[in-house]
C-alpha cells in the first residue's frame, strides 16, 4: 500500500450530496480486474460519459480539474454499497485523498486500507473550499496528514482529526494483515479459550 | 455492579481478542459469509501466500451474477456472469469451505440464507462483503458489511480490526395499521434520521413495534439500516428470534442449544446502558410508503403529494430533491398515487422471504397484473415453499413471471435491468440514479405496494382492495 505524508495537488468540487458508491463506480463494472486497462474510466462513469461514449461537461473532464488528485465532497460520500472497487477506480485516477463533511463508513475503511486518505472536514468549511475551487479552475491545495491539516487554495488553514490507528496505517503504508499476525499468539490464545467457552459456535 | 452495556457492547466485548491505546479493536468473526462478486479473494489470498484459517465458518452461495433464467451452471451464459459464480464454486471445492450451488435447494440471496439455514445465530460477529449484511442483527447478533480487503483479513486471520462505533438506540412504539409493514417502518425510520444520520453508529432497534414484528420483518428492518448510513442495526433476541432459529440446519442441537440459550438470554442492553443517541418513531400513524428520490430518505405516504424543493429551507437537501425530481421525471406537487411505472420487482435481500411473497401474493389472488412483473424467492428453498403454498400459481395466474433466485433487478448485473428512464416499483433497497440499469428509475416499495401498483399499473392504496 502506497504510504501518505502529505499531498499538494489540484482539487477537483464535486457538489452531490449522497454521492453513493454506485455513482462512484456503476455496479456492471464490478467484475472487472483491477488491472483493466480502462478502469480508470469507470469511476464516476455515469456522470462522466453518454451513452455513446461521448464525454459529458462533468467537472471532472474538464481541464485543469482533470489532473486533481484530491476531491472535496459533499455530505455522506461513498454511502451505499460496500463495493471496495469505488477505492480502486479513485486510485487509478491517482486521487489522493477525499475531503467531505461525512463518508459512508464502510467506504471510509476501504479507503484507509488502499492509501486512500479520507478527510472530515466541517460542512461549511468543505463548502467553502468547493466555493474556492470552482471560482479558481485548477487552484491547489495541500493535505498533510503529519501535521493533520488542509491548506486551502487561500492558504487558510483547516485542521482535521484522524483515529490515531488509521493515521498509523496511511503514514506506514502498512497493511492490516501484516499488523494482525504480529499477534498471532494472542489470537491463537484466545481462540483457544473462546472455543472452549462456546462450543456451540463452532460445533453445533 | 459492572458497568451497564448495550447489547452491542456485550456482544462486542466477548469478541475482542485484543484492543489498542486508540481504542480499536481486533475482533474475532464468527460467521464469513460470501458471494460470487468476491470469487478473486481466494486467487489473491494463494499470491499472498495465505489460506483460509477457519474454513468451517465460511460459507458462499452464488446471488449477484446469477441470471433469475438459470437453474444450473450452464444455462449462465459464458462471460463473466458464469465465470464469477464458477470461480467461487471452485474456489470453495478447492479450499474446502462450505458452498450452496445452483442445483442445491440452499442457495439463494446470501442475507437469506445465512437466517434460513441457521448459520445466523443471536450473540455472533457476522461479516460479509456487502453493505446488506446488516439484515442478519435481525437475529440478534453484530452483523456488518465489509470490502474486499477486509474480507482477505478475515480469511487469514478469522479476525477484523474494528473502531468502537457510537451506540444509537431508535424505539418504535405503536400498532402498525392495515396493510402497514417493516419496509414502511425502514422508509420512515430513514427519513426521520436521514441517509447519513447513522454514520459512525450502531443501532438498535426497541419498542413494541419491534417486538410485535416478525423475525422476517425485522430482517426487512435491519437490512435497510445501512440506508441510514449505520453498518449494522440489531434487535435483541426473544422467543420469537429463538423459535426462529431452534432446528435450522447449522443450528446447536442437544447440549450446545441449551448452552447457547442460556447466553441468549442475557443478550438485552441494560436498564441503564448509555446511548450516545436516541430516537423516538411513532408508528401508529405511518401509512404505506413510495420513495421518489434518488436516495432512500426521500418517501411519501401513499396519499401525499411531491413537495416542492422550494419550500425546503436545507439547502443541500433543496439542490438534492430538485436534481431527483428532473432524473426522475416527476414534478412537484404531482400526487404519488399518479405516477405511473413500467415494470415491477418483486424480490431482493429486503424484501424476498416467503412472508413478503405472501403478502404480494395476497393483492395479485385473481387480478391481472398490467404492467411486466418479476417475481424472485430468495433462496431455492424460500421458492419451493411458496409452491408448495400455490403462491407461484397465483402470481403466474396474474401474468407475473416466477423467476429462480438471486439478486436480479436489485444489483441488475445478471441480465435483470430496467431500460433509461424506464420506472419500476421495487421492494429493493435502493433508488440510487442507474441502480437498475443506467438511467433507470427506482420507487421503493413494500411487497404488497409493488404488487397493487403492478394491477394498476400506478402506485395505489392497497388497503383499498378488499
Amino acid at each position: 500500500m502506497q504510504p501518505f505524508s502529505s499531498v499538494t495537488a489540484i482539487g477537483v468540487p464535486i457538489d452531490i450530496p449522497n454521492c453513493d458508491t454506485d455513482q462512484i463506480i456503476p455496479a456492471r463494472f464490478l467484475r472487472r480486474a483491477k488491472d483493466d486497462p480502462k478502469y480508470a474510466t469507470f469511476l464516476l462513469h455515469d456522470l462522466r460519459f453518454n451513452s455513446d461514449g461521448s464525454e459529458t461537461d462533468f467537472i471532472y473532464n474538464r481541464t485543469p480539474y482533470r489532473d486533481s488528485h484530491i476531491v472535496v465532497a459533499d455530505i455522506n460520500w461513498g454511502c451505499g454499497s460496500s463495493r471496495e472497487t469505488a477505492v480502486n477506480a479513485l486510485v487509478a485516477n491517482q486521487i489522493r485523498a477525499v475531503v467531505a463533511p461525512s463518508f459512508g463508513d464502510i467506504h471510509y475503511n476501504n479507503c484507509i486500507r488502499n492509501g486512500v486518505l479520507p478527510v472530515r472536514l466541517p460542512t461549511t468549511s468543505c463548502d467553502q473550499l468547493r466555493k474556492q475551487l470552482h471560482a479558481a479552475p485548477g487552484a491547489r491545495m495541500t493535505i498533510d496528514l503529519e501535521t493533520q491539516s488542509v491548506t486551502g487554495p487561500d492558504q487558510t488553514l483547516y485542521p482535521f482529526t484522524i483515529d490515531v490507528f488509521d493515521r498509523m496505517r496511511l503514514l506506514e503504508g502498512l497493511d492490516d494483515i501484516s499488523i494482525t499476525q504480529q499477534h498471532a499468539k494472542t489470537i491463537e490464545s484466545f481462540e483457544s479459550i473462546y472455543r472452549d467457552q462456546n462450543a456451540w459456535v463452532f460445533d453445533p | 455492579m459492572s458497568t451497564p452495556k448495550t447489547l452491542f457492547q456485550k456482544i462486542f466485548d466477548r469478541h475482542v481478542v485484543l484492543e489498542r491505546d486508540s481504542g480499536d479493536a481486533l475482533l474475532y468473526i464468527d460467521r464469513h459469509l460470501i458471494h460470487d462478486l468476491h470469487h478473486r479473494a481466494f486467487a489473491t489470498l494463494k499470491a499472498n501466500g495465505q489460506t483460509i484459517r477457519r474454513p468451517e465458518l465460511l460459507f458462499g452461495t452464488p446471488d449477484h451474477s446469477v441470471p433469475t433464467t438459470a437453474q444450473t451452471l450452464v444455462d449462465i451464459p459464458q462471460g463473466e456472469m458464469r465465470e464469477t459464480v464458477s470461480g467461487l464454486e471452485a474456489a470453495a471445492k478447492e479450499m474446502g469451505f462450505n458452498h450452496f450451488d445452483l442445483t442445491d435447494d440452499r442457495h439463494g440471496i446470501v442475507h437469506v440464507v445465512g437466517p434460513e439455514q441457521g448459520i445466523t445465530l443471536p450473540g455472533l460477529v457476522l461479516v460479509c462483503g456487502d453493505s446488506h449484511t446488516s439484515t442478519h442483527g435481525a437475529l440478534g447478533c453484530i452483523a456488518f458489511g465489509i470490502g474486499a480487503t477486509e474480507i482477505q483479513h478475515v480469511l487469514a486471520t478469522q479476525t477484523l480490526w474494528q473502531r468502537r462505533p457510537k451506540n444509537m438506540r431508535i424505539n418504535i412504539d405503536g400498532a402498525l395499521g392495515p396493510s402497514v409493514t417493516a419496509k414502511d417502518l425502514a422508509l420512515l425510520t430513514i427519513a426521520e434520521i436521514s441517509a447519513a444520520g447513522g454514520a459512525g453508529f450502531a443501532i438498535e432497534y426497541t419498542g413494541s413495534t419491534i417486538r410485535a414484528l416478525s423475525v422476517e420483518g425485522r430482517m426487512t428492518l435491519c437490512n435497510m439500516t445501512i440506508e441510514a448510513g449505520a453498518r449494522s442495526g440489531i434487535i435483541a433476541p426473544d422467543e420469537k428470534t429463538i423459535a426462529y432459529v431452534k432446528d435450522r440446519p447449522f443450528s446447536p442441537k442437544g447440549d450446545r442449544w441449551s448452552e447457547a440459550c442460556a447466553y441468549w438470554k442475557t443478550l438485552f442492553s441494560d436498564t441503564d446502558a448509555s446511548f450516545d443517541h436516541e430516537v423516538l418513531i411513532d408508528a401508529t400513524t405511518l401509512e404505506p410508503r413510495v420513495t421518489w428520490g434518488n436516495s432512500p430518505q426521500y418517501s411519501g405516504s401513499i396519499g401525499d403529494t411531491l413537495p416542492n424543493p422550494a419550500n425546503e429551507p436545507n439547502l443541500i437537501k433543496r439542490s438534492e430533491m430538485e436534481a431527483a425530481l428532473t432524473y426522475m421525471g416527476l414534478q412537484a406537487g404531482m400526487a404519488i398515487s399518479d405516477i405511473k411505472v413500467d415494470k415491477v420487482f418483486i424480490g431482493s435481500c429486503t424484501n424476498s422471504r416467503i412472508e413478503d411473497l405472501r403478502a404480494a401474493a395476497a393483492i395479485a389472488k385473481g387480478r391481472q397484473a398490467v404492467v411486466p412483473t418479476l417475481v424472485v424467492p430468495g433462496s431455492g428453498l424460500v421458492k419451493k415453499q411458496a409452491e408448495t403454498e400455490g403462491l407461484d400459481q397465483i402470481f403466474k395466474a396474474s401474468g407475473m413471471e416466477w423467476r429462480e433466485p438471486g439478486c436480479s433487478m436489485c444489483v441488475a448485473i445478471n441480465g435483470d435491468t430496467l431500460a433509461p428512464e424506464e420506472r419500476s416499483a421495487s421492494t429493493s433497497n435502493r433508488n440510487f440514479r442507474g441502480r437498475q440499469g443506467k438511467g433507470s428509475r427506482t420507487h421503493l416499495v413494500s411487497p404488497a405496494m409493488a404488487a397493487g401498483a403492478a394491477i394498476m399499473g400506478h402506485f395505489t392504496d392497497i388497503r383499498s382492495f378488499n
